[in-house]
């Protein structure tokens, strides 16, 4: 049974967590919510941390915790690697002390990670000597991220591992994390109440909301469901994943794949094939009601309306699907009225231009 | 001079300090760790010799340690002798009378390393007894050092408690301060002056080298 499954009921003192969740072994769950709305407290019940009143929690077919049948896995057996939002180095240790902590105590036979790498990958080799106290923050959560990789965990657990640094170091770190999650293979659940680190890491999004899920699901379907609290959070913006199909020299473009067609944007050096993940924020999407000529953006689409949802007072958010995917347009009052936008109409779509996030 | 008593108290000092921190690390660590009234009915307890007049303390030692206390009888039928007015009693006095000294830095040490080290490390699967040995005690190690320093000077100094259960057996029990005591009773002051200023240049030397120990840790130990 290869998934993460989590079931459990905790009365916290403003509201009651439960919580029934199926998390995919592969890739990065986000977590999201405010805060308060019990994502530290899940994170700790799965690393045994803090026991629930009733439940189960289990890893790929092996029982953590089972309030039915009294099984409680203690916290330091159940190999579950935790990044806390301080990183908590232990002062005492130098930074290699640190790294070697957790690394000490697994044995070699379960060894997947090799420290140099690791390290390498974090790019804290040269700090191996200094005492915790005399590095940076973004360094110290680096340290503690590689502390915590080295034990060969079943299960990576980030809780806001950025909230402490400053958005320099924040933008800093984001990489190395994306690089763990593609060359190290360690599930990760990310714990946040960014929507930025969602959308840059997340192959699939919880939302969490006084303790219970309110939405769960792939971040580019949930991004654009206007009844989640998700919309109207800073710029309104659909996630595409593409691969990437080509590359034109002439004009230094790069085409990107998608269920809907092909993105153009500006050339980025990476290979073919390679999956992508670009942001499109619904400023940056037009529609009109007939195929465009002579217009010099380079992405136009054909699309459905799926609909049209109230954003401010002068403007509406509409919802596109293109192909499979669904993207957000904002748009004028006065033009909906005009070109009489609603619901199953077809329209073209012209983007702007697209980011790329991963 | 007779120079029996200085060694009679370190001795004594040495081998109650060693006994106590076996017996206060797992006291302060449950003190430390755990809530509710029983707690605080041991917390108060572990104090008491702290406020008592050292008489009082002394005067129950010797009613349990006599030949028909409780503590007496049962050293007796195994066959160690009398407790009251022996070496082993003064031992089992000090402890109790250094007590609060002991406890109570370690208890602060131990709080103050707070859960989250101890849960980071047990994230980085070290067991409980792992945990204490590779982050308490290394944590804790200002206070462990306040610990010994305060139970050691402590003894070395106690006069009221050694006058009730130990009396004055030369090699014995005769400690320093009693010795002390006996030259001033006696009018030999020049014996008296020499003890009495070798005291009080080892407590300046215990509390000015916890001064540079502090200093270098750059946190309070008291």
């Amino acid at each position: 049974m290869k998934s993460i499954h989590i079931d459990i009921k905790l009365a916290l003192s403003d509201f009651n967590l439960s919580l029934n969740l199926d998390l995919p072994v592969t890739g990065v769950s986000a977590v999201l919510g405010a805060s308060g709305s019990g994502k530290t407290t899940l994170l700790r019940c799965i690393a045994g941390l803090e026991v629930p009143e009733h439940g189960r929690l289990s890893v790929n077919g092996h029982v953590w915790f089972d309030s039915q049948s009294g099984i409680n896995v203690p916290a330091y057996k159940r190999r579950i690697a935790y990044v806390f939002q301080e990183p908590s180095l232990f002062p005492h240790l130098s930074v290699k002390k640190n790294i070697e902590y957790g690394l000490k105590r697994t044995a070699v036979k379960q060894r997947r990670f090799d420290q140099s790498m690791v390290t390498e990958i974090l790019e804290i080799t040269h700090l191996l000597m200094r005492s915790p106290n005399r590095l940076s923050g973004g360094e110290r959560q680096r340290v503690a991220i590689a502390r915590a990789i080295l034990i060969s965990p079943n299960l990576l657990l980030m809780d806001e591992p950025l909230a402490s640094l400053d958005s320099g170091s924040k933008q800093a770190i984001l990489p190395y994390i994306a690089r763990l999650r593609d060359e190290m293979k360690i599930p990760i659940i990310y714990v946040t109440h960014s929507l930025d680190e969602v959308i840059e890491l997340s192959d699939y999004l919880v939302l969490l909301e006084k303790g219970r899920v309110s939405a769960q699901g792939l971040p580019s379907e949930l991004l654009v469901q206007q009844s989640l609290p998700l919309a109207g959070k800073g710029d309104t913006a659909a996630i595409v994943d593409t691969t990437i199909e080509s590359h034109d020299i002439t004009f230094q473009l790069t085409y990107l794949r998608f269920s809907g067609g092909v993105i153009a944007i500006e050339h980025r050096d990476l290979p073919i094939g390679s999956k992508v993940r670009v942001v499109i924020k619904a400023r940056d999407v037009s529609l009109t009601l007939a195929r465009p000529e002579k217009t010099s953006i380079l992405n136009c689409f054909k699309a459905r309306i799926l609909g049209v949802d109230p954003d401010t007072e002068a403007q509406n958010i509409v919802r596109l699907k293109v192909g499979q995917t669904i993207l957000l347009a904002k748009v004028t009052l006065k033009s909906i009225r005009l070109l009489e936008l609603k619901a199953g109409l077809v329209v073209y779509v012209q983007v702007k231009s697209a980011a790329i996030m991963k | 001079m007779d120079y029996s008593p200085v060694w009679l108290t370190l001795k004594l000092a040495t081998i109650s300090t060693g006994l106590l921190l076996l017996l206060s690390v797992p006291l302060a660590w449950w003190l430390a760790r755990s809530g509710g009234w029983l707690k605080h009915l041991v917390s108060v307890v572990v104090t008491l010799p702290l406020v008592l007049p050292p008489t009082v303390l002394g005067f129950y030692l010797l009613v349990a340690m006599g030949v028909n206390g409780p503590l007496g009888k049962v050293y007796e039928q195994m066959g160690f002798g009398s407790l009251a007015f022996s070496f082993s009693g003064l031992i089992l006095g000090s402890m109790i009378y250094s007590l609060p000294f002991v406890v109570q830095p370690l208890q602060n040490a131990f709080a103050a390393i707070g859960r989250r080290p101890l849960e980071v490390a047990a994230t980085l699967c070290a067991s409980p007894i792992d945990r204490f040995f590779s982050i308490v005690i290394p944590l804790s190690g200002p206070g462990f050092l306040t610990a010994a320093t305060l139970g050691f000077a402590h003894t070395v100094g106690e006069f009221g408690v050694v006058l009730m259960i130990g009396g004055s057996i030369p090699g014995e029990t005769k400690v320093l301060s009693i010795a002390i005591y006996e030259h001033v009773e006696s009018l030999e002051y020049v014996q008296a002056h020499w003890l009495s200023a070798g005291m009080l240049l080892f407590s300046f030397c215990v509390l000015l080298l916890m001064q540079l120990l502090n200093r270098g840790n750059g946190k309070k130990l008291l």
